[in-house]
């Protein structure tokens, strides 16, 4: 093995990877792990994947997130509820989610919901803060502060068979009925394709309760209802190809997603049921192929079209009734082209054109296009256990829309933006300590105003101009592989932060009347962090194999907006932001023996505040569950069922994670699974 | 290894457990400037932003110079989740002081001397109250749905026994009716339009007291707000404009002469009356409004009657009061519409004296007079105001 893919292998195997993990007989030892490992970047990321992930007592991509360090979800409770994360406290619009190597797109307000995406067909989950710094990558990889890569499964195969597939139902509380199926097949050996089908049906009633004490104790009032218009319908389908040819590989996919699904909204005095309804149908194909990386020249090239529907209903005629639908679409290509100098040197250029379009029926409704632009420039140097690589971001976005919605003729007005932005990712493996590596990045990115912050109709504000991030982190791993003890592999992580948000987008009081509001630029955050994590694998016994994974997260997320607002304890000014904990952690463990596997996980999310005033009125209590979960597996020749039983908020907590929107209390589920 | 359990011991030392959660204990803001006269005190209502189920109520005590803030759940402790989402107005008529709770389609009622809970009336969408003769009148967005090639729904004013209250009437008028005011025999009401932008109303509902039907609808302009009516049988009509083109301004309607006698190009958020002086705040792009106009002559003061410059200081200006007796000026500012608020005070020269935090978007005020309505204050004396005092922190510890 040469020098550079010594280092790629070890700085990958600091992952806190299940690569770690001794793996069970049973799973296939796959050759294509190196490949998939060099790809992962100068600095490892988090990862979930395979048997760990599917260990979890998670249903969506969402759910899985809350066991890495640094990520808080914003869960409005539910199957159906929206879910969406906050990578480090610098808003959700900054991490990039990418789906099979392609970005998820979101351009009219820049949200992806992670609850939507079911871990029925994912494989792995990996989560990089900066970007992954790899070279070889589409230009927009470089383009959010932090990305989120999902990948779906790949086709996988018995020895000499043609055909795999699983099948798979999951049931329990909420009226979950969710089965899916899933087929691959080998055409030959550079080619096979999978398709899968997934439904899923909730009612999405659970109770909650409510209940306030005086301050000796005793009740005050205590109030148990069922969460009623949370219902949801969605089916997935999905087809994909996976090839390789002499000297790289290809990938095809097509993907649909429908859906309808009841907001339950929030629950104040008077109100314990809303009505207002979504609709959502999501459909890309995407293509991409690219030479074998390790090449001396490299290159990749893929194309996207994504059209998305969204419609709203608020069929209460109480309220402002409103019945709006939107579509997007968005059009993509990318080529990137990778060149080795050296034995250690090696640049990269990669070329994006993104263009988004936005529609609807809504009344005075400016029908914004966007063309984005993108270039960037990378390069990496490897020496004597030091890894570095610099990129040069340069982003060219183009919007339009209509001046006067009213007017014939559709006359638009145009603006243009461009931007340079600069990271640099370090990591160093002193060779006197053979287990250690230090790493560090520093990175300025920026997020574009999403459609809705320019263009909506009276609150968009088209002189916006992006949200500004600058990111600083420095962290070391450690990691040991005994050789002769009963623990298997161990490692431990930690990394500090620094990330400051300036030009913030923020919704403020507009000057010419009550109660409206309009977006502006004034908002500025400081977010200090500290993050650790901690992964142990265990054979006590020859047969049994545990393996306990930790991480831990401390944040000062202050708001630094408005240093006037300083005048008392409710004051705005360094005042910690809304929804960000100053302390979680999470636990997970899990146990093999034989045919048996047991899952627990803890996750602790501590005290908040809904408000950067950080005054009792605001303050939103800590919330900590305990799941568990049994699985029996049972070989049956070439194939393979297993039983699935969870219990997820054991102690039935009755919590909130946004004020007002009660989440459930314990809840069961059942998975049975056969897989071809 | 030693390192880590620390590290774990720490963790975990910081990581603060759950607690039940304990009714809201009010805070207590002593401003140092006692005023002594029949007037004991006020209520506030913060409005709170939409979802958030932070209408709260706050009370000044006049003559302690105390402000206490959020009191409705330490009063009513065994309310559940509290007073409610989106508080839009605020009045005590007789002893009984009447919050309209708007996205909680109720009307809380309370006894006017201790915020106790008395009841509640259900109207959906509910906007704004008045009163008269018994009975309560409340303006409601959510009338009758219209099947027409645009969906559109008029409102409606409830005609409610104050005694039993129960809605006894329904009296349909324009499309999103907000402000209502008696004069003479008859019930204003302005309508909005609000929901049909850019189509705003532009009319003002006549209701005859009488019949409890609807008379007229006098066309003024578009998208109305506030209505206020004065002695002289005039309203002052707030109308918000379109944001864009139509700016916002303060109508005199005359119902005498049936006519509209002055306009003024002013954003008035908020009116308060005060003898023949209408007080009006509000933001104007970047100016803040604090106008005082002279309803006998029609004239509008040139200067503001926040003279000593702290005017600038308020963000939002989105409520004005003036003392009945000592003629003193409260100013609320509702800042970020997200965090707490500020409630000013101003002596009746318009110097600034002192400020107080209030809760989230401090909007309508009503002045309590101690005994009620101003019968006997020699009865009480200083013992029974106190014991008032202890009845508003009458909590269970």
């Amino acid at each position: 093995m040469e020098a550079p893919k010594v280092i790629l292998l070890l700085c990958a195997l600091l992952a806190l990877s299940p690569q770690l993990r001794a793996e069970p007989v049973d799973t296939l030892p796959d050759v294509t792990v190196t490949a998939t490992v060099k790809d992962k970047g100068i600095i490892a990321p988090q990862e979930l994947s395979g048997k760990q992930l599917q260990g979890l007592n998670a249903h969506s991509v969402a759910d899985a997130l809350r066991y890495f360090s640094g990520v808080q979800i914003k869960d409005y409770g539910g199957v159906g509820g929206v879910k969406t994360i906050d990578l480090r406290s610098m808003g959700s619009h900054h991490t990039g989610v990418f789906y099979d190597g392609l970005q998820l797109g979101n351009a009219q307000n820049g949200q992806i919901d992670l609850g939507r995406y079911s871990l029925d067909n994912i494989e792995s989950i990996r989560l990089y803060n900066g970007q992954k710094s790899s070279l070889f990558q589409p230009a927009r990889d470089f383009a959010s502060g932090a990305s989120i890569y999902i990948s779906s499964r790949e086709p996988k195969f018995a020895p000499d068979a043609r055909v795999g597939g699983t099948l798979q139902l999951r049931t329990g509380s909420f009226g979950l009925v969710n089965p899916s199926a899933r087929i691959d097949y080998k055409v030959n050996e550079q080619l096979s394709l999978t398709a899968s089908a997934e439904y899923t049906y909730a009612n999405g009633r659970y109770k909650f309760r409510y209940r306030k004490v005086f301050s000796d104790g005793t009740t005050a009032w205590d109030t148990t209802a069922t969460r009623r218009n949370g219902d949801v319908h969605a089916l997935r389908l999905e087809a994909g190809a996976y090839g390789r040819f002499r000297t790289g590989t290809y990938q095809a996919k097509v993907y649909f997603y429908d859906s309808g699904r009841g907001i339950p909204g929030a629950i104040v005095n008077n109100v314990w049921k809303n009505s207002q309804r979504q609709w959502d149908r999501n459909f890309f194909v995407q293509a991409s192929a690219k030479s074998l990386s390790d090449r001396k020249y490299a290159w990749m090239v893929s194309a996207k079209y994504a059209n998305d529907y969204m419609r709203y209903l608020n069929p209460d005629t109480t309220l402002l009734y409103i019945d709006n639908t939107f579509r997007q679409q968005e059009l993509y290509l990318t080529t990137t082209h990778k060149l080795r100098l050296t034995s250690w040197w090696e640049v990269s250029l990669a070329a994006d054109w993104q263009y988004n379009t936005l529609d609807s029926h809504m009344s005075n409704f400016l029908f914004p296009r966007r063309h984005t632009l993108l270039g960037a420039l990378a390069t990496s140097v490897a020496a004597a256990g030091f890894r570095a690589e610099g990129s040069l971001l340069l982003t060219e976005a183009f919007d339009s829309y209509l001046r006067n919605p009213q007017a014939e003729g559709g006359e638009r007005t145009h603006s243009h933006l461009s931007r340079l932005t600069p990271a640099l990712f370090l990591s160093w493996k002193p060779q006197m300590v053979e287990d250690v590596e230090v790493h560090a990045f520093a990175k300025r990115i920026f997020r574009m105003p999403t459609f809705n912050d320019l263009y909506y109709t009276d609150i968009g504000n088209a002189t916006l101009k992006p949200e500004n991030l600058m990111q600083y982190d420095l962290g070391a791993s450690w990691q040991v592989l005994p050789a002769s003890t009963c623990i298997t592999a161990f490692a431990l992580h930690a990394d500090g932060y620094y990330n400051r948000v300036t030009d913030k987008i923020i919704a403020v009081p507009k000057g010419t009347g009550q109660y409206r509001w309009m977006m502006t630029n004034i908002g500025k955050v400081k977010i200090l962090g500290l993050e650790a994590s901690g992964d142990i694998s265990i054979t006590p016994l020859s047969e049994l194999l545990l393996h306990l994974r930790g991480t831990y997260t401390f944040q000062s997320a202050r708001d630094f907006t408005d240093p006037a607002d300083c005048l008392d304890a409710a004051g705005t000014y360094k005042g910690q932001i809304a929804y960000i904990p100053r302390h979680s952690f999470s636990v997970n463990g899990d146990a093999e023996w034989r045919r048996w596997a047991l899952n627990y996980s803890f996750i602790y999310v501590g005290e908040r505040w809904d408000n950067s005033s950080n005054i009792p009125e605001n303050y939103v209590q800590p919330w900590y569950t305990h799941d568990l979960s049994l699985t029996y597996s049972l070989p049956l020749r070439s194939h393979r069922a297993s039983a699935t039983l969870e219990v997820n908020n054991l102690l039935n907590q009755q919590y909130e994670v946004i004020r007002n929107y009660p989440m459930p209390g314990r809840n069961f589920k059942l998975i049975l699974r056969f897989d071809l | 290894m030693r390192l880590l359990f620390s590290f774990l011991t720490l963790v975990l030392m910081a990581s603060a457990c759950r607690h039940d959660d304990v009714i809201y204990i009010p805070e207590q803001v002593d401003t140092g400037n006692p005023v002594l006269t029949s007037v004991s005190g006020f209520y506030l209502l913060n409005e709170g932003n939409m979802g958030t189920n932070k209408c709260t109520l706050d009370y000044y005590d006049l003559l302690t110079a105390t402000y206490f803030r959020n009191i409705y759940a330490s009063v009513n402790p065994e309310v559940p989740k509290e007073l409610g989402d989106v508080g839009n107005d605020l009045k005590i008529y007789g002893s009984r002081l009447y919050a309209v709770v708007n996205c909680s389609n109720k009307i809380e009622v309370m006894d006017a001397k201790d915020a106790r809970r008395i009841g509640q009336i259900d109207v959906p969408n509910c906007r704004s109250i008045t009163f008269h003769d018994g009975y309560a009148y409340v303006t409601s967005y959510a009338g009758p749905v219209e099947i027409r090639p645009d969906y559109s729904q008029l409102g409606y004013v409830a005609k409610i026994d104050t005694l039993t209250l129960k809605e006894v009437d329904r009296c349909i008028v324009g499309y999103q009716p907000d402000g209502i005011a008696r004069s003479g025999d008859y019930l204003y009401v302005a309508n909005s339009g609000g929901y049909r932008v850019p189509n705003y109303e532009n009319t003002l509902s006549v209701i005859s007291l009488a019949t409890f039907k609807e008379v007229e609808k006098i066309p003024i302009t578009i998208n109305l707000n506030r209505v206020v009516a004065d002695e002289r049988g005039q309203l002052w009509i707030s109308a918000r404009g379109d944001y864009y083109d139509v700016e916002a301004s303060l109508i005199c309607y005359d119902t005498r002469k049936h006519r509209v006698t002055a306009t003024f190009s002013i954003n008035a958020a908020a009116m308060w009356l005060h003898g023949s002086r209408l007080y009006a705040v509000g933001v104007q792009g970047a100016d803040k409004i604090y106008k005082v106009i002279d309803t006998e002559n029609l004239t509008m003061a040139e200067e503001d009657f926040i003279t000593d410059g702290t005017g600038a200081d308020l963000r939002v200006p989105y409520a004005v009061a003036v003392h009945p007796v000592t003629s003193e000026i409260y100013v609320t500012d509702a800042r970020t519409y997200l965090n707490p608020g500020y409630l000013h005070c101003y002596s009746s020269e318009g110097v600034h004296r002192w400020s107080v935090r209030t809760g989230d978007i401090p909007a309508h005020i009503a002045f309590r007079e101690y005994p009620p309505c101003g019968e006997d204050i020699k009865k009480g004396g200083p013992a029974l105001r106190k014991s008032s005092l202890t009845e508003f922190i009458s909590i269970k510890n």
